[in-house]
């Protein structure tokens, strides 16, 4: 009879040392194996008596169940250690850089003239679109603007040259002239995107490029205003008021911003207002809701009846306001750009800085930017 | 326009302060630039009286003075020569800053002696440029008083005018508002005759349509000289060079009155007449400016019998003005038709107060009080014996009564303003209110309707009354308010600032040649006024101006640019000739990497091109590319490595590509530079449903599988034309084929190319047997082979 106390041992030493699977396998096949040193031992369990079966049966069980298990141990221990080594060896240096991404950014004028949608929309407004080249009607006569008056001069119209019809189309030089295409229907064809006559009640915001010839820190030739324009039939100047006080309050972010109606002048309004916030310009740059100066930021008033008028409405039954803000200069003021004509330069490093993240779309849950 | 606080009292009895009128002029809708305040500088300084002054002790040209000052008696040391004992002067306490040298003054010994203040010249002041002494002041000025009432210099108010309110143009007319407004009273205005003595003998003549009213005077024996000091100060105060008594008064009435008058030296006035007409062509004249200008048949001038004197309403003429020998002066008080007066100043490039006033309309009814009180003043200042007033036309009618419901008022302002203060405000402002008639003034000829009327009582009452009063709630359009095309506009932006892009906003216009290049440049898109002549002409494409941003970025050092722009082109000038277009342009530079060379920048452009169509929800496009020698892109477009995108054979939704290396050079760029343009309009909009529910999803449980392909075609064959077909093949079971790889070379006959394709297929009913695979695998083939006569590689 074999001495089972030894041959566990010898068995147990050489799974053990097993340096590989390979070895492991060797050590499983010499034990566990069709003649292997356990399996003959089992074998030999068939012929004997069933008193010495009692005996030796569980013990041979036992060895074979412990030197399995051995092996199965053995086993997991040298694929973890395998596995430990591949993954040594696939080791990268990641202070290596990455493949450089661009920043891509929105536009700050873009992202303002969203922050401004989404403010008028929850109040109700509609957008309405015109044309950049507009005809004299549009930009200048329906709008109250006598013909030859002072008043067209200080608009630095640009012109296109005479047509046949010795007319000359204008580039507008503000987005009033959307007023009109909201509220009159013209026979012209017009692309489905153009303002083309509705029934009041109307209200609409306007945002578009607008043209005038003028350039410094403050003008440039091009620029972008946002008009709006509410009619019905009982809107006071005092909804006016409410309007724009609410929008800046929104705009800016903050409940502190001092607001301060004046009279002013605009042919396409009558009463016509500005309206300035408080600032403070001590410091070289402009700090909103605080100092003791006041900035002009938006034009605004009840429509002329003359516009209206012109439009086909009678202004006994239906009457309004119109405001009209500069989206790039909004933009300065909220964000601090000193210069508008930095806005069309195209500077990278200046899109990068001031511009906005594709995910900064204004929502109520984050905010505006 | 300027004018000081005193000049204002003359007219407003009022105890207001520079700031409280400021104030109420804002709210009244007058814009203040600007007040120049020269007392604010001067707040430390005061009159002091020099008791005594001896010589410094320790310094030849130092005295040390004892001085009687605001603060008591001081021992001053002071350089100046003047400095001697009873002089009236002013002095500056410790610690004040003394504006013309900079200094803050400090208790500090001068050569042993302690100065407790200082003595200063006109200079330190800043009032003046004498710098050989202190100021010398009148004995009668009291110890104490401000230097600022010393020099009687007050605050000057610059503002704007709008140009509806021309009667804002004279101090009067600010008075007026002010008074209204409930900061003081309004001194009477009128005007007292002054009776002539004998006819103006000079006849005068007007032609309606250039000058409707013409009243004139004759005076005689004045003397013209300088004005006395209390005018050449209160013109000097708000910007005007004194000149002479004659001239100066008509100033003097232009700014108090906005009654532009013009004074004529008698004697040089040729054919006993003076007339206002139209120019003659080529008729020329010298005006008071020095200037010769030529008076077309557009302008009004004014004439004698020899000729042109004076351009009407604008400038009067060298050859009449009047001198310090001037005896008889010819004063005219005329009406000039504001459109034409406003032509006039733009034809000839010429402005002038009196030009400013005219074109913005002067008080009608003033023609001949203006005459009158421009005729005491010059008896007051210069003497003489006056004619009588002689008038020739007629000046235009006054304004129309018109009705006026009060109740308007608080509907279009929504401001509760009981009438009889709607009447008081009004009347206050020179309209006449009968019951519910109301006549505007002749200086109001702006105000024509009731909402005029409205603005007049909202801004006397003050807008800082108007309730704020929230919009009435109104129904939001259901799904937003952004039509599909806005909505469109604004995803695009977003959509490439995510994939990298940087937004840039960039001129309509552009110089007409680059126009040119781009397939623009159209007479009728050239702006006739351009700010620059390199923007003059509207934009056919937004890629020059991406080129150009791009190659101005690489030439600071910022070389790898991807730009984007939504914004609008110009086809013509009409409405529907304006496109929306998202233009988009890579500069590959892109830094080197130790990961290996990247692949052809141009997919990655096309990709994003591609992504950006989808999340614009555009239908499936064809891609057209030219063959060799040019293809279906435009022509700035590299031919070779460009393709359009379209929608059926007309539609053109998008082109891609690399930029012709030559339009490059032209716009003076570095090259490569890859771009696209995508016309926004050309992509069609989704039919509106009814509902936000999505079509059903039907997800197969059988597992998809893949089979690789490789063809062999000719090398000219693009690959799309090889996929299209193997799609086609069994459009039930193929669900994508893409090509993964192309090769050329060892292995593959010469003007051949191997194209390796990954096709997918999706069984739908039951898992394909292989023989279903095999005669699947088969349809391809052949499918492949009879649109390009592609044959399987072997």
């Amino acid at each position: 009879m074999t001495d089972l106390s030894k041959l566990e041992a010898d068995l147990s030493a050489s799974i053990a040392a097993a340096a590989d699977v390979a070895a492991l396998e060797a050590a499983r096949i010499a034990a566990l194996g069709k003649s292997g040193s356990v399996s003959e031992l089992l074998k030999t369990l068939g012929a004997m008596s069933p008193d010495e079966r009692r005996e030796l049966g569980p013990l041979i069980n036992g060895l074979r169940d412990r030197i399995a298990g051995a092996i199965a141990g053995r086993k997991a221990e040298l694929e973890a250690a395998e596995l430990d080594a591949k993954l040594a060896a696939e080791r990268v240096d990641l202070t290596l850089p990455p493949a450089p991404a661009r920043r891509g950014r929105v536009h700050p004028t873009m992202q303002v003239l969203d922050e401004m949608i989404a403010i008028f929309a929850e109040m109700g407004f509609g957008l309405a679109e015109g044309p950049d080249i507009e005809d004299d009607f549009h930009n200048f006569t329906a709008l109250n603007f006598p013909p030859k008056h002072p008043a067209r001069e200080m608009h630095d119209t640009f012109w296109l040259p005479e047509d046949d019809r010795g007319e000359r189309k204008v580039l507008r030089t503000h987005t009033s002239p959307v007023q009109i295409r909201t509220m009159q229907r013209t026979n012209e064809k017009l692309p489905a995107w153009i303002a083309n006559g509705q029934e009041p009640p109307i209200r609409v915001i306007v945002p578009g490029r607008t043209y005038r010839s003028d350039s410094d820190a403050t003008h440039t030739p091009m620029f972008h205003q946002m008009e709006g324009l509410v009619i019905d039939k009982a809107i006071h100047m005092g909804h006016l008021k409410w309007t724009l006080e609410t929008f800046i309050s929104r705009f800016f972010e903050t409940p502190l911003v001092e607001t301060r109606f004046r009279p002013h002048h605009f042919p396409f309004t009558e009463p016509s207002a500005e309206m300035d916030v408080r600032c403070d310009r001590s410091g070289g740059d402009v700090k909103i809701g605080q100092g003791d100066d006041w900035m002009e930021i938006v034009g605004c008033g009840m429509v002329h009846p003359n516009v209206l008028r012109n439009c086909g409405l009678d202004p006994d039954v239906w009457q309004g306001f119109a405001f009209g803000f500069g989206i790039d200069r909004l933009g300065m003021l909220k964000y601090g750009m000193p210069d508008l004509r930095d806005m069309f330069a195209s500077d990278v490093r200046w899109l990068e800085h001031y511009g906005f993240s594709a995910f900064a779309a204004p929502n109520p849950a984050t905010g505006l930017s | 326009m300027k004018f000081t606080l005193s000049w204002l009292k003359e007219h407003l009895e009022t105890v207001a302060t520079v700031d409280q009128v400021v104030n109420a002029m804002t709210m009244a809708g007058l814009e203040v630039e600007h007040v120049e305040n020269p007392a604010a500088k001067l707040a430390a300084f005061s009159v002091a009286k020099v008791v005594e002054a001896v010589q410094h002790p320790n310094a030849d040209r130092l005295r040390v003075c004892q001085v009687d000052t605001v603060d008591g008696r001081k021992e001053i040391v002071c350089g100046a020569p003047n400095a001697r004992a009873g002089l009236t002067t002013i002095y500056a306490p410790l610690g004040a800053y003394v504006p013309g040298s900079g200094i803050t003054l400090e208790a500090r010994p001068v050569r042993g002696v302690v100065s407790n203040g200082m003595l200063c010249s006109g200079r330190e002041l800043e009032v003046d440029s004498d710098a050989d002494g202190i100021v010398e002041l009148p004995d009668s000025l009291e110890v104490g008083l401000p230097a600022a009432d010393a020099f009687g210099l007050e605050a000057v108010i610059d503002f704007e005018v709008t140009p509806n309110r021309p009667d804002w143009l004279g101090v009067v007319g600010i008075a007026r508002d002010l008074a209204a407004a409930g900061l003081g009273t309004l001194k009477d205005p009128s005007v007292a005759p002054v009776p002539g003595k004998g006819p103006t003998t000079i006849e005068i003549r007007v032609d309606g349509d250039a000058c409707p009213v013409f009243a004139g005077r004759l005076i005689r024996g004045v003397k013209n000289g300088p004005s006395p000091a209390w005018l050449q100060r209160k013109l000097a105060a708000v910007g005007l060079r004194p000149i002479s008594a004659l001239v100066d008064i008509t100033n003097l009435m232009s700014y108090d009155r906005c009654r532009p008058l013009h004074v004529y030296d008698a004697a040089k006035l040729a054919g006993g007449f003076i007339e206002a007409r139209l120019g003659k062509p080529g008729e020329r004249l010298e005006a008071l400016d020095g200037k010769t200008y030529e008076a077309g048949p557009e302008v009004c001038v004014i004439a004698d019998g020899s000729g042109a004197v004076g351009l009407g309403g604008v400038m009067g003429g060298e050859s009449t003005k009047v001198s310090e020998t001037t005896t008889d002066v010819f004063v005219e008080s005329a009406y000039f038709d504001p459109i034409r007066t406003a032509q006039t100043g733009r034809t000839l490039g010429l402005t002038s107060d009196a030009q400013y006033r005219f074109a913005r309309g002067v008080d009608t009814g003033f023609v001949v009080d203006g005459l009158e009180m421009a005729t005491r003043l010059i008896l007051d200042l210069c003497g003489g014996e006056p004619c009588e007033v002689r008038v020739a036309g007629h000046a235009p009618a006054p304004p129309a009564a018109f009705e006026f419901d009060h109740a308007y008022v608080k509907k279009l302002s929504g401001l509760d303003v009981p009438s009889t203060r709607i009447d008081g405000i009004l009347t206050a402002l020179g309209f006449e209110v009968r019951g519910e008639m109301v006549t505007p003034p002749t200086w109001r000829r702006d105000v024509d309707g009731k909402a005029d009327l409205v603005e007049e009582v909202a801004r006397i009452e003050g807008f800082d009354a108007l309730p704020a009063e929230p919009l009435p709630e109104m129904q939001h359009p259901a799904g937003g308010v952004l039509t599909v095309r806005q909505a469109r506009m604004r995803n695009a932006r977003r959509a490439m600032a995510a994939r990298g892009y940087a937004e840039a906003v960039t001129w309509s216009f552009m110089r007409t040649a680059w126009a040119q290049l781009f397939g623009g440049g159209d007479e009728k898109l050239r702006l006739t006024n351009p700010i620059a002549s390199d923007l003059d002409c509207m934009r056919p494409s937004i890629l020059p101006n991406l080129i150009e941003a791009a190659a101005r970025n690489a030439r600071q050092g910022f070389a790898d640019a991807a730009l984007f722009e939504v914004g609008p082109t110009f086809k013509g000038d009409q409405p529907a000739d304006q496109l929306t277009i998202v233009a988009a342009l890579i500069a590959p530079h892109a830094p080197r990497s130790w990961a290996g060379k990247a692949a052809d920048p141009l997919f990655a452009l096309k990709a994003d091109l591609m992504a950006l169509l989808e999340e614009m929800g555009a239908p499936n496009l064809q891609i057209a590319q030219g063959g060799q020698g040019g293809g279906p892109a435009s022509s700035w477009w590299h031919p070779g490595r460009s393709a359009r995108l379209q929608l059926g054979p007309k539609t053109v939704v998008a082109e891609f590509g690399e930029l012709h290396p030559a339009i490059l050079k032209a716009l003076d760029a570095e090259g490569p530079m890859l771009a696209f343009e995508l016309d926004l309009g050309a992509i069609p909009e989704p039919k509106k449903k009814a509902t936000k529910t999505k079509p059903a999803l039907t997800l197969s449980s059988l597992m998809p599988l893949s089979r690789d392909f490789a063809f062999l075609v000719d090398q000219a064959t693009p690959a799309g034309e090889l996929v299209r077909p193997i799609l086609a093949a069994d459009k039930a079971l193929i669900a994508n084929a893409r090509v993964f790889d192309v090769y050329q070379g060892k292995g593959v006959p010469e003007g051949q190319k191997s194209v390796a394709i990954e096709v997918t297929v999706q069984p739908t009913e039951k898992t394909l047997t292989d023989p279903e695979i095999e005669a699947l695998s088969a349809r391809i083939v052949a499918a492949a082979e009879k649109a390009v006569g592609a044959k399987l590689r072997s």
